[in-house]
């Protein structure tokens, strides 16, 4: 089938390729461009596992196909740390434990991040009704919330 | 997923013309939540793709006092339940568009992809219906407009011919005397499909409620309105006997059925709970 060219960046590095338009943007950061950082878990939205951040919003990138990703600016769970540090949301799941097996972990950290990146501010009750779309199998979410709360106070300290 | 021919039109003619072209072997692409998952499973194999993405004047909000409220059809959930006129004057539509999946799929799916599937438990068609939308179809050469109330006429079944596309809705101007709300009963907070959804619309006049509509998801062939309970409301102060009373007749309007979700009887309270909550709430918020 006739493969459509696209030109978008993924973590500020510029990506022009052809790609099929069956490939969601999923297939093509992990398998294309070879960045395994953002997972596929159910593979039909429910988990949040291949959550990205797509033009400053999260998406599932299991549910968007890449032509759609034309243009636009991608950050992966690869593109928001330095070589020197952590971003504050990966500091605090390292601190807090906020994970076991790790599977869920790149999208918590990338749904997390968007949503305090909009309310550093946001109470408790919001902020877990809006990680909703993430799902975890080990920790049973505690350590987690801990970890976006604490992630939020350095957050608000930085601002 | 199987392969397909993909296309980007530029505007509403050329993506009609390709969906006249090649009739049931093509679907269109919107926000892509309901699309990507059924061809993933096989449940949709179309041989062409043709995406809305770049068609222009077919996404955004606009609103002035005169004309209302106007929503495109490719303009994503999160959009608008972030929108604060929408929040404000449309407050039941955007109650139903936060309803809808997660953050993340609400920053793709769109209201025309949530309408155009004639999906019964659509979380935002009960708020369309007592916001009196209007759905602006085109195939490019003619535009029509349909009431929402006569857009759904079945499950997954729609009066959408084939080369037409939906475009938008538009809904009239709201006094600030009216009050909306949309509730939706799920046993999950998140990621769940509505057992029964109920919106309200209520405007009040001196005290009394004058216009009062009530819109019904989940719990018929497609989307109704409760037009025996709106009766019932207008023309009353909508206090809780009137409200009571409605409750039971708008049960008594829908026909639900019975699946694993839960049996009809079951559903057929909590349209009635629902109706009383809903209405309550939309006079609450038109006297605020």
């Amino acid at each position: 089938m006739r493969k459509h060219p696209i030109s978008f960046t993924v973590n500020g590095d510029l990506q022009e390729l052809y790609v099929e338009p069956r490939k969601t943007l999923l297939a093509v950061i992990r398998d294309t461009i070879g960045l395994t950082g953002t997972k596929e878990g159910c593979s039909t939205g429910d988990c949040g596992a291949c959550t990205v951040i797509v033009d400053g919003e999260p998406v599932t990138s299991c549910m968007m196909l890449a032509v759609s990703a034309n243009g636009k600016e991608v950050t992966t769970i690869e593109g928001i740390s330095s070589p020197e540090q952590l971003h504050p949301v990966q500091q605090a799941f390292l601190e807090k434990g906020g994970y076991q097996c790790g599977f869920c972990t790149p999208g918590f950290i990338m749904a997390a991040k968007a949503l305090l990146d909009d309310n550093p501010n946001i109470p408790e009750d919001e902020m877990r009704h809006a990680l909703g779309g993430n799902i975890c199998r080990c920790t049973g979410y505690t350590k987690i919330v801990e970890a976006v709360l604490s992630a939020a106070e350095t957050m608000r300290a930085n601002a | 997923m199987r392969s397909f021919e993909y296309f980007e039109p530029k505007t509403i003619g050329e993506a009609s013309a390709l969906l006249s072209q090649y009739g049931g072997e093509a679907e269109l692409l919107g926000g892509g939540t309901d699309l990507i998952i059924g061809m993933k499973d096989r449940a949709l194999t179309p041989k062409y793709v043709i995406s809305l993405e770049h068609v222009p004047g077919i996404e955004g909000i606009r609103y002035d006092d005169c004309d209302g409220l106007w929503v495109g059809a490719m303009t994503n959930m999160r959009a608008i339940e972030r929108s604060s006129i929408v929040r404000k004057r449309y407050t039941a539509l955007a109650e139903g568009a936060e309803e809808v999946g997660s953050i993340q799929i609400r920053n793709l799916a769109t209201l025309g992809g949530n309408i155009a599937h004639g999906s019964p438990a659509a979380d935002t068609a009960a708020a369309l219906l007592v916001l009196d939308a209007q759905v602006n179809i085109a195939n490019g050469e003619v535009e029509r407009t349909v009431p929402i109330a006569d857009f759904f006429l079945g499950p997954g079944k729609t009066v959408l011919q084939t080369g037409e596309i939906l475009t938008g809705f538009s809904m009239p101007p709201r006094s600030a005397n009216s009050g909306s709300q949309y509730l939706k009963h799920k046993i999950r907070q998140v990621m769940d499909l509505a057992f029964v959804g109920v919106a309200a619309s209520v405007s009040l006049n001196n005290g009394t409620a004058a216009d009062t509509k009530i819109g019904l998801a989940a719990v018929a062939p497609k989307p109704i309105r409760a037009t025996n309970a709106e009766a019932i409301i207008t023309g009353s102060s909508a206090n809780d006997e009137v409200l009571q009373q409605a409750a039971g007749a708008a049960a008594a309007q829908s026909s639900p059925i019975s699946d694993l979700r839960c049996t009809a009887e079951h559903r057929r309270e909590i349209v009635a709970a629902l109706t009383k909550e809903t209405a309550a709430t939309a006079v609450a918020r038109a006297q605020a």
